[in-house]
């Protein structure tokens, strides 16, 4: 039969598993995504030539990301896939995209949004130096190239991340300078309850910890960063750092890794006009979804990190929810059970990622004291004091008109790694609540296309 | 300084040389732009905002800071770009493109 037109935006976790739904009642979607190959963040695919094996590449998730690489695999020929193909920007029922230099537009039926997440990150004197990374960043290039980003690289930041990756380099043969997390253990111990629904993850990961501490790596809980040190010419060259005592301490290292888990790339989303909602757990605004990935908007869906972190287990799960939330509202038959039996998978991976939310919080409170001449926006190296100077002689507290003022969240990421952090400054700045300081508003096209194209298209 | 970057496998592959800034760099088939340029030296670009090099930063697409430009003038983003036999890359920005041009 003729199904509706269905386009899904991501090649990960989510994007495969809503896939394969799909084919399975009849239907032949259209995947794109803009990686070269599938597999998305965690199950990144190395190039053709790379021989390490799937245990050496995704540890003790080898067996997972095996499972989806073939699922796919399996998939190609009942899918138009699309790969190294950016969608830039969504209206009325057809997706805009940029495929080998040219411009495309696809009209969709339903379109399923499972666009993955990008480090959330609080700025830190002197992360604008050559050297520092964003913590995903670093293990791509593990993960991707086999290299380590420097020679003694310091980790800094919070999240499970942080000890996944610092334990991946080691494990790599990369020297690891320090493992720094800025939240108390306290926390993940108040946590333990929730992370007990993930008693597997939960083992994994305090192995990783284990691992780090045994080889002898320098490891701190509830620390505060003070500044990353070095010089615009020679980039990176150390770290200081206060330990939950408030005694300072600084260590030499040629590379940071920096970050504090992760936030949902929502910026499609917007475009397509989806209404947002603020969470207060987290402190981000993100796409209002019923609990099959529903948006507000009719035919538009959202799955994976995209629309909630919950990691991995979860994109999957909600990546076949609204693959039969598609199916359900165009017509096809749905039974119910196989609905629930995700829903249930779904929940307890929901109480999991609570824990995760409670043991490694989004420092908020860091905003309030990085110093003024600390670059928020490494864009532009726009300061923390300028945008400071702009709340307080302008009386804008709304994150766009702060943005028309001090061009912080208008520079080419778009305001992916220095948005959250300027909301909290504005917060501050103003002195008032952080969801009345709004979010910055997605923008075509969501990331910037070849000029040549910009000029005569976009 | 010598390479940002640091090889620690899959170093049996077919060596390929590009040039940077006109002198030649010797790297790997399958290394991206970004690599071959890192393993070689500290940075790809300067800060058109006077903070120095730059080296990228998320190494996924989304940030932007590690663009470098081709001989022609073309732009690329070095992480995500697959580097050729040949290849000329240039760490300086031809003119000034940017912000006109999202
Ligand atoms: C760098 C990084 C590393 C991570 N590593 C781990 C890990 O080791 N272990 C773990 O448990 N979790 C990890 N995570 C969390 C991870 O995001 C999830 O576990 C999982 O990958 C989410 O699956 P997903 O399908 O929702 O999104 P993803 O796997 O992120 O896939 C999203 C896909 O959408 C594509 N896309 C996005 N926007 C567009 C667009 N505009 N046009 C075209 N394509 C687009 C992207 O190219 C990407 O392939 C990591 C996250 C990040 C950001």
């Amino acid at each position: 039969m003729a199904g509706p037109r269905v386009i899904i935006i991501g090649a990960g976790p989510a994007g495969v598993r809503c896939a394969e739904t799909l084919v399975a009642a009849g239907i032949r979607p259209t995947i794109i995504d803009e990686g070269r190959r599938d597999g998305g963040q965690i199950y990144r695919r190395q190039p053709d030539n790379f021989t390490r094996s799937y245990s050496t590449l995704y540890g003790t998730e080898a067996a997972k990301a095996a499972v989806l690489h073939s699922c796919f695999d399996a998939l190609r020929e009942r899918v138009d896939y699309l790969p190294e193909t950016l969608v830039w920007n969504i209206s009325e029922r057809v997706v805009y995209a940029l495929r080998l230099g040219k411009l495309v537009e696809l009209p969709f039926d339903a379109l399923v949004l499972c666009t993955g997440a990008t480090d959330r990150l609080m700025p830190v004197k002197g992360w604008n130096f050559a050297g520092t990374y964003s913590l995903g960043g670093a293990q791509v290039a593990l993960k991707s190239q086999a290299c380590a980003i420097g020679r003694r690289t310091a980790f800094i930041g919070t999240g499970p991340l942080l000890y996944l990756v610092a334990a991946q380099y080691l494990k790599a043969g990369a020297g690891v300078a320090a493992v720094l997390d800025t939240s108390p253990w306290s926390l993940r111990l108040a946590a333990l309850p929730k992370l007990l629904a993930m008693p597997r993850a939960l083992f994994n990961g305090m192995a990783l910890t284990l691992a780090l501490r045994r080889a002898g790596v320098p490891m701190y809980n509830g620390v505060t960063p003070l500044e990353i040190t070095g010089s615009g010419e020679g980039g990176v060259s150390g770290l200081s750092f206060k330990d939950a005592r408030g005694q300072a301490h600084s260590l030499a290292c040629d590379a940071v890794a920096l970050g504090y888990h992760l936030r949902p790339e929502t910026q499609l989303a917007d475009l397509a006009r989806c209404e947002f909602q603020f969470d207060a757990a987290t402190r981000q605004w993100l796409p209002r979804i019923d609990p099959d990935g529903r948006s507000s908007v009719h035919g538009v869906y959202l799955a994976g990190d995209g629309a909630r972190i919950l990691g991995a287990n979860a994109a999957e799960a909600s990546g076949r929810l609204a693959a039969l939330a598609v199916l359900k509202d165009s017509g096809h038959p749905v039974e119910t059970d196989v609905v629930d039996g995700q829903r249930r998978i779904l929940a307890r991976l929901e109480r999991f990622a609570q824990g995760l939310r409670q043991s490694f919080p989004w420092p908020a409170h860091f905003a309030a004291n990085l110093p003024d001449d600390a670059v928020v926006c490494r864009c532009e190296a726009v300061t923390v004091g300028e945008l400071r100077r702009v709340v307080a002689q302008t009386g804008a507290t709304e994150s766009n008109r702060a943005k028309a003022f001090s061009r912080v969240g208008m520079g080419r990421c778009q305001g992916r790694y220095c948005g959250n952090a300027a909301a909290e400054i504005i917060a501050h700045a103003a002195d008032v609540p952080i969801d009345q300081v709004g979010r910055l508003r997605g923008q075509a096209p969501v990331k910037p296309l070849p000029i040549a194209i910009a000029e005569d298209g976009a | 300084m010598s390479g940002r970057f640091v090889r620690l496998a899959e170093s049996a592959r077919q060596a390929v040389t590009i040039r940077v800034d006109g002198k030649p760099v010797q790297a790997l088939l399958g290394d991206s732009v970004m690599v071959a340029v890192l393993t070689a030296g500290g940075h790809l670009r300067e800060s058109e905002f006077g903070d120095g090099h730059r080296a990228g930063f998320c190494l996924m697409g989304a940030c932007q800071d590690c663009w470098v430009w081709t001989a022609d003038g073309e732009r690329l983003r070095a992480c995500s770009t697959p580097l050729t036999e040949g290849m000329d890359i240039s760490t300086r920005q031809p003119e000034t493109t940017w912000p006109d041009h999202a």
